[in-house]
């Protein structure tokens, strides 16, 4: 918890989220229309998304799983009866007049989300309830002087809107809650959570009150649609609430938006007439009924999520937490570091340790120099796997390995090949190494006399200097034990 | 239940119905006077009944999740009042 | 030929088959009646066009020796039956111009059956209305008069068209749409046979919707076999309603073998309505007559939330409508009266969109699911609505069929109950119960009035068991031997 400080003493944030995710499915929620993202106007369109006369909807059987697989990865109770409203308004890009959504009888109920804060504390946040609407469409204003454009496109489109308890304390909390729960969607495969792209959307709810104390009147502000806006958003809206209050002021129940630009909350033109939704079960769609089976089945196939991968990370391949959690938080990168410990039935064929710090280390490194993601690394996990491989059976020391996966991340090819077609092979022939010692030392008699005078610290020189001459392909322990007894004369 | 011309103000408002003023107080008038003789059903004891959820005994079908639906802007502009470059055209919304 | 119209969909099906005269010929018949008629209003749109296309299409099917069950014979369509590239307007304003780049699920099965279509019939606003007086496109007239009365009456509503077309032998048979009453009471106004089957039976699909949890497609005819024939075209499961019933469509034809012996016929004693006149009555008396002596057993039953029914109806229909009909709003189709903001331009064109009626019934269904309201009117009404439904389900225990009135009385002139709502909400006291519940119920004509003019029995049978329903029609029809036709076909 972090809390205020005003002028007139400590203020606690209480914060609410919900989040509007969209479901990964081919068509809508009520249409089979399509559902991908930058068509042509209106071109995603079905005379059911357009609310022409007589239209009627059928629910999406995909749509219905996706929502129980996010219910289930979010450990929350599936209901097994629900039931579609309409929750009605006037809007230019809403058709029909009403949404359809769950109001009273959501198809999932309580669950929990962990977060791991930057302190290292973890906490648990409440899930009130996710339920299935559909998506309006959009409205441009900025296309004509006097006119708003309206494309239907995402109209009918499938979202879950999951709501938080109000147990969330500061923006620390709420942009690691955000960020935990893309996370989870990702790994089930439910939302692709793509916020630039609006597939994730966050309305906040906020308000302020003394520690421990009564709850205050609270204030949403709609579509704040980056982690990094929730942040801005929350420590605006705090601070100006906190500012109404100490002022004399109370705070207005209403909506705000989030003006991205200015970094301010204001609120919106359109409150003048109070809301009245007129919420009450949709005549065209009867309740929604769930088996156990079908409930069953999902659960079987949920993959392992992140808090789990977590807890394996660390038991059976020893990572440190922080690792661990660099390495679950996308489920990319979770699956490429898999692939490269390549661990069949739990024994790791590459030390995890190494592999991790070659995944958080160099691949990263490189990756974000040249902007790209993981999934479209130069460099495929098994690739560095084997050059790990490479480092492990002695080929090429750790310093050669780090020109090795360069030369991979520019080519695409793999360790061996460019270990083979460069000579980078370590050398381990003795006699060899014997001999580039002796060049060594004859080349710098006056050093080999400070050494044997007891200037130890130049032991480091004569290595570097036998390293050198190797092109680095020398085993360093060889180098080492030879030297040590040739110094000694 | 009297409906007064503030209410009727208020809910042409909500269903974005223009109600010249002047129809007001007759509307409400007319309003009351149906809500009253809906107002019997206060007899019924519905104690512990569950409101009717579908009419008959049906269950809910659902569809595949397959695309077969969409591709025909001009069937979905076809009757549009006012449409420009592929969007349908409203008064310039002011958030 | 001018006995063409005159035809059932029955024999003309035969006269048809035996090449007694073309499709075409039917049609012309018809196209020339229709023009003759305009002073009853029946039609919005009349399409003889697309009616000659249709027919000699239907000629050419039956000369490649494979014609459907209607192929050829000539049928309305009530105006909220979606229609593609035919204006379709549900009566209102509204939908000024709107041309339907669709067509209806039943539409759309009716001319794949072969029907010829003759244009789109009149009805009250969206269906909102008992006498069709609510229609932006005039009053529709019934073709009977009364008696040395010449006076212009109601057809009843809300198909008032369709009931006016059938009974004026404009088109052998129309669609109507049920959700109070809607095909049964113009239907007994008119004198013809009205169904409207079990909720679920036939597709939504493509009707402008009223209140989705009630309204329901049907036929229109001139007899209960063509009743049979033409519900067995319009019915079907429809994968693009979700409350379509996905069970077969039984022969409804061969359920008429008038046979009802042993059949247990149920008298609900709360019919028997404060008022109900003598004739009415006398009525109800015949028909329970008429069962007992085809081997069916009356037996008086009981539902007692019947009085209910209406105050029930008149909350979840308007709540349903204000839902439904939100999305004419000027932006995607039909009329657009401009405004400076998107709200003003709302409010105008739903201001003068609407007529007095809907209007009336939108704020009504507004008021009773805004805030505060939602559980004294609405959820109330749906309790009360599951107690009629079980009043029904009870009264089925013992009974296989119920035996009714239509309407509380014959058809009124114009004007005489369009300023009380009340009054003209109370026309469908005995059409409202069966509708709440989603149950199988048809008028069948059976007799005439003091003053001359058709009244309707009613039958309201099992959820889904209308074969019962026509089979017991059927017997009705016969008994009553209504023969008697409107005065201005005389
Ligand atoms: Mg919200
Ligand atoms: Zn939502």
């Amino acid at each position: 918890m972090s809390l205020i400080d005003g002028r007139t003493g400590a203020w606690e944030i209480v914060i609410g989220l919900e989040v509007h995710a969209q479901v990964i499915s081919e068509a809508k929620l009520f249409s089979g229309a399509p559902t991908a993202f930058g068509a042509e106007p209106n071109t995603q369109v079905s005379l059911v998304d357009a609310a022409m006369p007589g239209m009627l909807p059928v629910i999406n059987a995909h749509c219905i799983a996706q929502a129980v697989r996010t219910g289930l990865g979010l450990d929350a109770e599936i209901n097994r009866v629900s039931v579609f409203d309409r929750k009605n308004y006037f809007y230019a890009d809403l058709p029909q007049g009403y949404q359809i959504s769950q109001y009273k009888q959501p198809i999932v109920g309580r669950g929990t989300i962990a977060i791991e804060l930057p302190s290292g504390e973890t906490r648990s946040i409440g899930i009130t309830r996710l339920h299935l609407e559909q998506d309006a469409g959009k409205s441009l204003h900025d296309q004509h002087p006097s006119l708003t454009y309206v494309d239907l496109n995402r109209s009918g489109v499938a979202l879950m809107e999951i709501v938080s308890e109000p147990d969330i304390r500061s923006a620390d909390e709420a942009a690691a809650y955000l960020g935990k729960l893309r996370s989870i969607l990702r790994y089930l495969g439910t939302c692709d959570g793509n916020m630039e792209e609006g597939s994730l959307r966050c309305d906040v709810n906020l308000s302020v009150r003394r520690p421990g104390g009564a709850l205050g009147t609270r204030c949403e502000i709609k579509n704040v649609n980056s982690i990094r806006f929730v942040r801005q958003a929350i420590e605006y809206e705090a601070r100006r609430q906190v500012e109404v209050i100490e002022n004399g002021g109370t705070i207005e129940q209403e909506t705000r938006l989030f003006d991205s630009a200015k970094g301010v909350t204001r609120s919106m033109r359109s409150k003048e007439h109070a809301h009245d939704y007129r919420y009450f079960p949709d005549p065209d769609l009867l309740p929604l009924k769930l088996a156990e089976d079908f409930i069953e089945t999902i659960r079987r196939t949920l993959p392992e999520l992140p808090d789990a991968k977590k807890r394996r990370f660390v038991s059976a391949f020893g990572l440190g937490a922080y690792d661990a959690d660099v390495l679950v938080a996308e489920k990319e990168t979770a699956a490429y570091f898999e692939a490269v410990v390549d661990a069949r039935d739990g024994t790791p064929r590459r030390d995890p340790k190494i592999a991790a710090n070659w995944v958080t280390g160099e691949l990263f490194g490189r990756l974000n120099e040249a902007r790209l993601d993981i999934a479209r690394s130069p460099v495929a996990a098994p690739a560095l796997g084997g050059l790990i491989a490479l480092i492990a059976d002695g080929t090429i020391s750790g310093r050669i390995a780090k020109d090795v996966f360069a030369l991979m991340f520019e080519t695409g090819k793999d360790a061996a090949a460019i270990v083979a077609e460069r000579g980078l092979k370590q050398v381990t022939d003795t006699a060899a190494i014997e001999a580039e010692i002796d060049k060594v030392l004859a080349a710098n008699a006056d050093k080999l006399a400070e050494y044997r005078s007891g200037k130890d610290k130049l032991f480091g020189f004569f290595v570097g200097q036998v390293m050198k001459a190797t092109q680095g392909k020398a085993n360093p322990g060889a180098v080492n034990d030879i030297l040590r007894k040739k110094l000694a004369g | 239940m009297a409906v007064d011309k503030d209410t009727v103000t208020r809910i042409a408002r909500l269903a974005r119905i223009q109600v010249p003023d002047a129809d007001r107080a007759p509307l409400a008038a007319e309003l009351s006077n149906i809500l009253g003789w809906i107002e019997q059903l206060g007899e019924v004891d519905t104690e512990g009944v569950a409101p009717l959820a579908s009419v008959v005994d049906m269950k809910l079908r659902w569809r595949a999740d397959a695309v077969d639906d969409g591709f025909i802007p001009d069937k979905v502009l076809a009757n549009a009042p006012d449409h420009h470059d592929g969007f349908f055209a409203v008064p310039k919304v002011v958030e | 030929m001018t006995t063409l119209t005159d035809l059932t969909i029955a024999e003309a099906r035969d006269g048809l088959a035996r090449g007694a005269f073309s499709a075409v010929e039917l049609a012309e018949a018809h196209i020339a009646a229709i023009e003759k008629a305009r002073a009853l209003n029946a039609f919005i749109t009349e399409t003889p066009a697309r009616a000659r296309a249709d027919a000699a299409a239907s000629d050419a099917r039956r000369r490649a020796g494979t014609p459907g069950p209607l192929d050829g014979i000539p049928l309305a369509i009530k105006d909220l039956f979606c229609t593609e590239g035919v204006l379709t307007t549900a009566a209102s304003r509204i939908l000024d111009g709107f041309r339907p780049t669709y067509e209806s699920t039943i539409t759309a099965q009716l001319h794949a059956a072969g029907g010829v279509m003759m244009g789109k019939t009149n009805l009250d606003e969206f269906a909102m209305g008992s006498s069709n007086e609510t229609s932006h496109y005039g009053p529709v007239e019934n073709p009977w008069r009364r008696t040395g009365d010449n006076r212009p009456l109601v057809p009843g509503g809300s198909s008032g068209g369709s009931a006016a077309a059938v009974a004026g032998r404009l088109a052998l048979g129309a669609t109507g749409t049920d959700t109070g009453g809607s095909i049964r009471q113009p239907a007994a106004f008119c004198g013809i046979v009205g169904i409207k089957p079990t909720y679920g039976r036939c597709s939504r699909w493509g009707i402008v919707a009223f209140a989705s949890s009630l309204d329901q497609a049907g036929p229109m005819t001139r007899s209960v076999r063509d009743a049979a024939i033409m519900l067995g075209a319009m019915s079907g499961f429809d994968a693009k309603d979700s409350t379509s019933a996905d069970m077969p469509v039984p022969d409804f034809e061969a359920a008429l073998t008038g046979d009802i012996r042993g059949l247990r016929v149920g008298i609900p004693k709360e019919y028997q309505v404060d008022g109900m006149s003598a004739e009415i009555r006398n009525l109800w008396d015949d028909g329970i007559a008429w069962m007992k002596a085809a081997g069916a057993i009356p037996v008086e039953v009981s539902l007692p939330h019947t009085r209910y029914a209406l105050p029930t109806y008149y909350i979840i229909a308007p709540a349903e409508a204000s839902s439904n009909l939100a999305r004419y709003d000027g932006v995607r189709y039909g009329l657009r009266v401009d405004g400076e903001t998107l709200d003003q331009m709302y409010e105008n064109t739903r201001g003068a969109g609407f007529g007095r009626e809907v209007r009336r019934r939108i704020l009504i269904g507004t008021y009773v699911l805004s805030a505060g309201y939602y559980d004294a009117y609405y959820i109330k009404a749906q309790r009360v609505r599951a107690l009629i439904a079980r009043d029904f389900t009870e009264a089925f225990k013992s009974v296989d069929l119920l035996l009714t009135p239509t309407a509380p009385s014959d058809a009124f002139a114009q004007g005489d109950k369009s300023n009380d709502p009340i009054a003209m909400y109370l026309n469908d006291v005995f059409t409202v119960p069966a509708s709440l519940a989603g149950l199988p119920a048809m008028s069948v004509p059976a007799g005439l009035s003091s003053a001359g003019l058709p009244l309707g029995l009613h039958l309201i049978g099992r959820a889904f068991d209308e074969e019962t329903v026509l089979r017991a029609a059927g017997v009705l029809e016969r008994a009553a031997g209504f023969t008697a036709r409107p005065a201005s076909r005389d």
